[in-house]
């Protein structure tokens, strides 16, 4: 893990202070940029972004919406149809996202909150975590009982995104059923003659040039293939399985649940008074099992999951209990209050799926020209619920550069301003990915020593404000 | 405006109300295709652009009151002499003004020509011409809001007839943007020795420590020539992080913006930018 580790620490963090970064001469072995005549045909974008999610649609519409891209076209290619999210469907989707505030603040500078607020969202005001193999639990809640976060259906967000896209229509030109298939990079910058812009075929034959290229095409990015930019990954031996879940009876629900269970952690993330959304992550077998199994024995084993102490034993719950009046002595209030999950009574017909997991890490974030955003940069485990937040910080550090860069005259596809966002984030998520991949290692077993330390350390952080 | 250049027989160059020294162009010939490498020999000019971009963005901003955000410099007609590759033109032509690039070196100006081409946008925002200050100066007469003379004094022959035909081209309350090298001490050992003969960030021989201006002489040359000092700041590189920024002392790179003063006398605003390193007393020298 510690090699790992290295590997995905990326460019430019070890560098010596001071030390410039020179030659970025990345001679890339595809085909090369066509001479002016035929690729002046091809319109010419300022921006494109590859890939309509949320990761892409939110670019696009963060772009389409600063002040200094007003002049400025840009492109937002997606691979599958437009879809009409005019009216929510009562039932919820099982396909759910945690929204940290600041994502919300990014949603909002361009007025896609609002809608995600008519619509429909969940906020929560409390976490708590716990491990199945001893009483060890931490709690995380904002002491001005301000939201900590929002439980929000991937479907609400896309939907905001896409009326907030249509509001800017003029500069931000979607193109639906249409996949990319292939990438020309331009040579570097002192070669004259050829096309200084990166070509993009698209599976219909149509041509397009854009002065920077941003991949959102999620964790198989076809766009850092492609620049043959290396991606550290790793495939985990677990699937998440998804449902949408009805509880025993209607409670204020503003309680986010995980319990680290042996196999795996299992997260109950409130929709409503009345409903939760289920992500348990676990082996690829037990995940098929779930899936198979009739409605109700799916719901035992949930309940299950949560109530059941099993995987107690007598030595660590002594070891656990001493500690923990160990730390009441020295933090009096610090150990927090266990509230009790809720039970769960159904679970919504069709509404159960499953995707396997895994971590991915890019070496680079950048190259000249290109800009990797969301999970083509980084694909990480869901215990966190950080997933789709990064993404979103990814968002808001490079429109941030690329305002600036706009409003200087700069050339957007310039190196100089893409790398401070690749060095800004690469610290943000590189430390966050390698904490959630440690997490997820430690929490897979259940072996005594281990179950000591992370008990211990789960209790000590709990009690301790500064560390949590 | 591409009417006014139409002149296709090339004068030689006159020896004494010229302001372009020969020797000076024999320099830039050399290095007429690495313009655009920005890790080249002109990386230096390139991350200029981060300070001295802003500085006439801003400064105009300031100056006007019709702010219209997407594109700052729209409407404004730019002169940049002495534009070589065009690294300065293309930033200003992206921020929406009008750029007329000149030139005297045939080279530069086709590099910058081929540059812009692949951009519709720039293609259609910048004109370039090989051409020296004097040659325009007939048919150019107060035709330019701004004039731009980055990197340039510290190579004309003659500085007076260079502010002189600046004062003739621009409008009357058009604003003048110099960035050059002061002649000290410092500048020797700083600007030459060691930017061009140690670290090499420089290409060697680009500079002549006797041409440098100090900062009090160009005042001088500008306010005899219906000219009111504005701004006078110091620049510095940091060749370490490859940066510009800008410092208290003048005593190696400095900018300087100047104003055309206006038919009936002119009271300009307050640079409200940043601290104003040699204000002259004469600054205020426009109220009537």
């Amino acid at each position: 893990s510690g090699a790992a580790m290295a590997a995905v620490l990326g460019r430019g963090l070890l560098a010596p202070v001071g030390a410039r970064v020179r030659a970025r001469v990345r001679v890339r072995c595809g085909p090369r940029a066509p001479l002016r005549s035929a690729a002046s045909a091809a319109p010419l974008y300022d921006v494109v972004v590859s890939g309509g999610g949320m990761v892409g649609s939110a670019m696009a519409a963060a772009l389409g919406h600063d002040i200094h891209f007003q002049d400025k076209k840009i492109a937002l290619l997606e691979a599958g149809p437009r879809k009409e999210y005019d009216h929510m469907p009562d039932s919820y989707s099982n396909r759910v996202s945690s929204i940290s505030p600041g994502s919300a603040t990014l949603l909002s500078s361009f007025g896609a909150w609002d809608h995600v607020c008519s619509l429909r969202l969940k906020p929560f005001r409390r976490m708590q975590v716990w491990d199945a193999c001893s009483e060890a639990m931490i709690v995380f809640e904002k002491d001005d009982l301000d939201d900590m976060g929002y439980i929000v259906e991937n479907d609400v967000i896309m939907s905001a995104l896409t009326k907030q896209l249509d509001a800017v229509a003029d500069r931000v030109e979607v193109f639906y059923r249409s996949k990319a298939v292939g990438y020309t990079w331009p040579l570097p910058s002192h070669s004259c003659g050829t096309s200084p812009w990166v070509q993009i075929e698209l599976a219909d034959g149509r041509r397009l040039q854009t002065k920077l290229l941003i991949g959102a095409d999620g964790h198989n990015s076809v766009v850092r293939k492609e620049a043959e930019i290396k991606n550290i990954e790793h495939q985990y031996d677990q699937s998440a399985v998804v449902a949408t879940l009805h509880l025993s009876e209607a409670t204020d629900n503003n309680v986010a649940w995980q319990r680290f269970l042996p196999t795996g952690p299992i997260a109950l993330l409130p929709l409503s008074d009345t409903a939760s959304s289920l992500v348990w992550s676990t082996s690829h077998e037990h995940a098929s099992e779930l899936l198979a199994m009739d409605e109700e024995s799916f719901v035992d084993s949930i309940n299950s999951a949560f109530w059941s102490n099993i995987n107690h034993s007598d030595f660590i719950d002594t070891a656990g209990a001493m500690f923990r009046s160990a730390l009441s002595l020295l933090k009096p209030s610090g150990t927090g209050v266990r509230q009790l999950p809720p039970s769960v009574a159904e679970v919504d017909p069709e509404s159960r799926a499953m995707f396997p997991l895994g971590m991915g890490h890019a070496t680079e974030y950048v190259q000249h020209r290109v800009a990797l955003i969301g999970d083509a940069a980084h694909r990480v485990h869901p215990l966190a619920g950080q997933g789709v937040n990064l993404g979103f910080g990814d968002i808001a550090c490079l429109a941030h550069h690329l305002s600036a860069a706009a409003f200087n005259g700069s050339d957007l596809g310039s190196l100089k301003h893409l790398l401070k966002f690749e060095t800004e984030r690469q610290r943000h998520n590189v430390s966050l990915i390698a904490a959630t991949d440690v997490l997820k290692r430690l929490y897979s077993t259940r072996l005594a020593p281990l179950v000591l330390l992370r008990t211990w350390g789960l209790q000590a952080t709990n009690a301790l404000p500064p560390v949590k | 405006q591409l009417s006014l250049f139409r002149l296709t027989v090339k004068r030689p160059f006159s020896t004494s109300h010229s302001s372009v020294d020969e020797k000076e162009m024999k320099k830039f010939q050399l290095l007429a295709h690495k313009w655009w490498d920005e890790e080249g020999e002109y990386s230096a000019l390139h991350s200029m652009n981060d300070i001295r971009v802003p500085f006439i963005r801003d400064t105009l901003l300031s100056m006007s009151s019709n702010y219209l955000r997407g594109n700052p410099l729209s409407g404004v007609k730019i002169l940049d002499v002495g534009c070589g590759g065009g690294l300065l033109s293309e930033p200003l032509g992206r921020l929406g003004a009008s750029v007329t690039g000149i030139d005297p070196l045939e080279d530069n100006i086709r590099t910058a020509d081929r540059h812009k081409s692949f951009d519709p946008v720039l293609a259609k925002r910048i004109q370039y011409k090989s051409s020296s200050l004097e040659e325009i100066v007939e048919e150019c007469m107060e035709t330019f809001d701004v004039i731009v003379a980055s990197e340039v004094v510290e190579h004309v022959a003659d500085l007076e007839t260079f502010i002189k035909c600046c004062s003739q081209v621009l409008k009357p309350e058009g604003s003048l943007f110099i960035t050059t090298i002061n002649k000290t001490q410092l500048s020797y050992v700083l600007g030459i020795v060691v930017a061009e003969k140690i670290i090499g960030i420089v290409p060697e021989g680009t500079h002549e420590w006797e041409k440098f201006v100090p900062p009090e002489e160009l005042e001088h040359i500008l306010e005899s020539n219906g000219f009111s000092v504005k701004t006078v700041k110091g620049m510095l590189y940091n060749p370490l992080s490859g940066s510009w920024s800008w410092m208290e002392s003048t005593s190696l790179n400095y900018a300087v913006h100047a104003v055309k003063s206006g038919a009936q006398g002119w009271s300009g605003p307050t640079d409200t930018l940043s601290e104003t390193d040699i204000q002259q007393s004469s600054a205020t020298a426009g109220t009537a």
